[in-house]
């Protein structure tokens, strides 16, 4: 999934989500100036409770329990792969993009992923852990990335659709991530955040275009929501009936609001947005229930999901051959660079 | 006066270029290098705009950055055959880039200078972003040609495929500020000294193949296909 | 695989500010760091001086550390988000 281990207070809250991602910079400083926490550090476990009561970030050097850092890489990394395999869906469209300007702004849109995955795996690298283990379990297998892009993108509606419910899916699983209580990961997630606006608008105003253009141009904008709203009310997890998280995820603060919670307040912000496109969401069931304050709607298909996580998507195959291809043909590029380097080195040596 | 030819070219020369870098995402040898590859690529299509844009303008025929790009077809292309040659691994990209910001860094510094405002503002922007792709290209080239015998082989390869081309980079002064041809000097001093230090041989010079340009054919069939599908609309 | 070394980045956000880190990245020579440095971290005009250090050089306090070619995105504006029109009435994006 696309980070939704973690969960802060804020999502969904008003006051526009680049608000939101500034007021959990605010409170990293915040906290920081409120000087250092009382307690003796070689009080290796209580020190590191008093930490995170008092809402300050966990640094790479400090004491963790083996679980919180084990707990961390696993997610970090889960994420930056994420993003290195993010790139494919939409990068497809860079050489067909229907106007230069388009095709800047996708060059751009899909250069920032790569940046996404390079902040995350430097996160992770914090954790003790070499980005060459992380992308040898990416390319094995041992870890994963989103389920969202194993979906295949079929027009260039695709691309604002994902840009507009799949980053925007993501922005709202993510803005909680800025205040999550490891200080490397707090950092890259709060400039992602800034970043990832551009990236659900620039699919907003796709959509906008297209659902206000021709006949042929609106039908495709249909089809393209059509095709990814489940797929992206899948990227926050499996229903909380369903998904384990722990009471200890939530002292640690690393997981404050629950899948389904997440999943209301994307539903809610996209009913209005939807209406503003001129776009219909695939749910006959999709309703307001003034009792609830929300709305009512129709769950994705979790077996599904279940099933291309497990690697049975329509694209699961082709994007990690894409990823080992790049790889394995990077190879003589990578050890002429470190031949070159080492050839360098004799000479400053000698 | 310049011409719209000549602004054309230039135009073409960045736009065919981007085109083919676009076609790298997620595929570089490192992340670090897709993330330079796309900002490279973001450059020349950034410069091809706005040559467009003034070409069109030029023209006087109504036509904009997006009716030039996606409307003329291949005989109406007026970029060099260098760029728009295939680019079947890493080598042939900073090959092809180095000999391609070789010319275009001179090439935008004389335009810079030169008589033609609009020319003069654009190339003012751009020299700077040639600077650094020809940095670039010969930080790698050094690396490569000097790097394993397998990535010495592969780059000599590389600069050996592309020679018949170059020429092609100073054909032709269609009517404007700088004459191309006279570019050639500072080019060749350029090329041949990033080449000596990377331990590589310049190639002997070779004529330019002849015959269809299938590689452009190809290149702006799949660049043009979904805009031409959609006659008239906005996107 | 072993993979290329890595280096901490620092960059200078603004005159007048010190260097302030801002993350790592690998490459297989400080020369070529520094390039990517500038191309990941300073890609929204972030910076005005970068520093590149190999993390092997850093020696670090423990365990409670303090923390401790530019202008060519200027014209990138689609980077920011309000390039973007955002159609009346849309909210939360
Ligand atoms: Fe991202
Ligand atoms: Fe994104």
């Amino acid at each position: 999934m696309y980070g939704n281990d973690f969960a802060g207070p804020d999502a969904g809250s008003d006051g526009g989500l680049l608000g939101q991602v500034e007021a959990a910079e605010a409170a990293l400083r915040a906290a920081a100036h409120r000087g250092r926490v009382e307690g003796d550090p070689a009080a290796l476990q209580d020190y590191f409770d008093a930490v995170i009561d008092a809402d300050q970030k966990i640094e790479p050097r400090d004491w963790m329990p083996d679980a919180y850092r084990r707990g961390l890489v696993r997610q970090i990394a889960q994420h930056a792969h994420s993003e290195i395999i993010g790139m494919q869906p939409e990068g497809s469209w860079i050489t067909r993009a229907p106007s230069l300007k388009r095709k800047a702004i996708l060059l751009a849109k899909v250069q920032d992923e790569a940046g996404h995955g390079l902040y995350l795996y430097a996160a992770a690298e914090t954790l003790g852990i070499t980005r060459a283990e992380l992308v040898d379990m990416l390319l094995d297998g041992r870890q994963k990335y989103s389920s969202i892009f194993n979906y295949p993108t079929l027009t260039w509606a695709d691309i604002g659709a994902i840009g507009w419910l799949v980053d925007g899916a993501a922005i709202v699983n993510q803005v909680p991530l800025c205040r999550c209580s490891y200080g490397p990961y707090a950092r890259a997630m709060i400039r992602i955040c800034k970043e990832e606006s551009f990236h659900q608008r620039q699919g907003y105003e796709i959509l906008h275009t297209l659902s206000h253009g021709t006949p042929e141009q609106h039908a495709m904008a249909q089809d393209a929501v059509d095709r990814w709203w489940y797929p992206s009310l899948a990227m926050f997890g499996p229903p909380d009936t369903d998904s384990t998280h722990s009471a200890q995820s939530m002292a640690w603060k690393i997981k404050r609001f629950s899948n389904d919670d997440l999943r209301q307040r994307f539903v809610d912000m996209c009913v209005q947005q939807a209406g503003v496109l001129g776009l219909r969401i695939p749910d006959p069931d999709l309703r307001w229930n003034s009792e609830r304050q929300a709305h009512d709607f129709t769950a994705p298909d979790f077996d599904e999901l279940m099933r291309v996580i497990k690697g049975d998507g329509p694209c699961n195959a082709e994007r990690m051959a894409h990823r080992r291809r790049a790889h394995s043909d990077g190879a003589w590029v990578r050890e002429a660079a470190a031949a070159y380097a080492a050839k360098q080195e004799e000479v400053v040596a000698v | 006066m310049t011409t719209v030819d000549y602004v054309l070219r230039l135009g073409d020369d960045a736009l065919v270029t981007a085109q083919r870098l676009g076609a790298w995402y997620a595929a570089g040898p490192e992340m670090e290098e897709d993330v330079a590859l796309a900002n490279i690529a973001l450059d020349q299509l950034g410069a091809a705009r706005l040559l467009l844009t003034y070409a069109g303008e030029l023209e006087g025929a109504g036509r904009d950055e997006d009716a030039l790009a996606y409307q003329r077809g291949p005989a109406d292309f007026r970029n060099c055959r260098l760029v728009e040659q295939p680019e079947p691994d890493f080598g042939v990209v900073i090959a092809k880039l180095l000999l391609l910001s070789a010319f275009q860094l001179p090439c935008y510094e004389a335009l810079a200078g030169a008589g033609d405002e609009r020319l003069s503002a654009i190339a003012g922007k751009a020299r700077k972003e040639s600077a650094y792709h020809l940095d670039h290209a010969t930080l790698w080239t050094l690396r490569l040609g000097d790097g394993t015998d397998e990535s010495h082989q592969r780059m000599q390869a590389s600069f050996d495929t592309l020679w018949p081309f170059v020429d092609g980079l100073f054909a032709g002064d269609d009517g404007g500020p700088v004459d191309p041809a006279e570019l050639r000097k500072a080019w060749t001093s350029t090329v041949e000294d990033v080449l000596g230090r990377a331990t590589l041989t310049v190639p002997a010079p070779v004529a330019e193949p002849t015959g269809e340009r299938t590689h452009l054919v190809e290149l702006l069939a799949e660049m043009q296909q979904l805009h031409r599908a959609h006659p008239g609309a906005r996107w | 695989m072993t993979g290329e070394p890595l280096f901490e980045v620092f960059v200078r956000p603004r005159r007048g500010l010190s260097h302030t880190h801002v993350g790592s990245l690998h490459a297989p020579d400080a020369e070529m760091a520094l390039r990517n440095a500038r191309d990941v971290y300073t890609r929204r005009e972030e910076g005005v001086s970068i520093w590149v250090v190999p993390a092997t050089a850093i020696t670090a306090s423990s365990p409670d550390e303090k923390d401790s070619f530019f202008d060519p995105a200027a014209d990138k504006v689609y980077r920011h988000p309000t390039f973007y029109d955002v159609p009346d009435g849309a909210k939360h994006l």
